[in-house]
């Protein structure tokens, strides 16, 4: 019962993660400005770490925690720098 | 789905609330940034995917590993507490960004700068 309430919520939330994921990757794609295509790739990446927390609870596996981690990581700091290059017109002054 | 079983019915159902709770949260913040009309709007919608949705997958997470695992586990906050702390810095860079971009371009609809308007006396006063 309780696997099976998991499972189908599991399923769910996979899905929603995924069309939100494609929403943004749409974004990115087809956004009129480079700023939109920043905030795009921004929102692509955090929705990914999402999608790969759900990967973690449907496995049981620690390994996926690591790897969301790293993405929130890298992430941050590559939003940070297209952000800098997008204001001077380079990263390190 | 190991060890999914074993899960008592309540916690599979607090740990189901929260995911749809995380999950459809983003999915709203995310139709947003598709439907919304400027850049500036724009950058208001992936918060939610940022602030509650990231906290009901992460709470989720957090409460399943800790029921299956018999005992506390928490480093999953590490992640809602690092996206909490980096998302402002981010939005608010990449929005001076955007306005920077729209005042070199001369785009009448962003307000002018504070600054541009007493640089003229700035310089009598210096010279």
């Amino acid at each position: 019962m309780s696997a099976t309430i998991l499972y189908w919520s599991l399923t769910a939330a996979q899905v929603m993660l995924s069309i939100a994921m494609a929403l943004a990757l749409l974004r990115m794609v087809f956004g009129p400005r480079a700023q939109d295509r920043v905030l795009g790739l921004d929102a692509l990446y955090l929705n990914s770490m999402l999608l790969l927390l759900t990967f973690g609870i449907g496995s049981g596996r620690a390994i996926y925690f690591e790897a969301a981690l790293i993405i929130g990581l890298l992430g941050f700091v590559s939003t940070m720098a297209l952000a800098k290059f997008l204001m001077r017109g380079e990263v390190i002054e | 789905m190991s060890n999914a079983a074993d899960l008592p019915l309540w916690a599979a159902i607090v740990v189901s609330a929260f995911l749809l709770l995380g999950s459809g949260l983003a999915l709203i913040g995310m139709i947003g940034f598709t439907r919304l009309p400027t850049f500036y709007q724009r950058l208001h919608a992936p918060t939610l995917g940022t602030s509650w949705g990231t906290g009901g997958v992460v709470m989720a997470s957090m409460i399943y590993f800790s029921v299956v695992g018999g005992r506390p586990v928490f480093h999953e906050l590490l992640i809602g507490i690092f996206v909490t702390v980096t998302t402002p810095v981010t939005l608010m860079l990449l929005a001076q960004a955007a306005l920077h971009r729209d005042r070199a371009e001369g785009d009448p609809t962003v307000p002018t700068s504070i600054a541009a308007g007493t640089q003229p006396e700035r310089d009598d006063a210096t010279t």
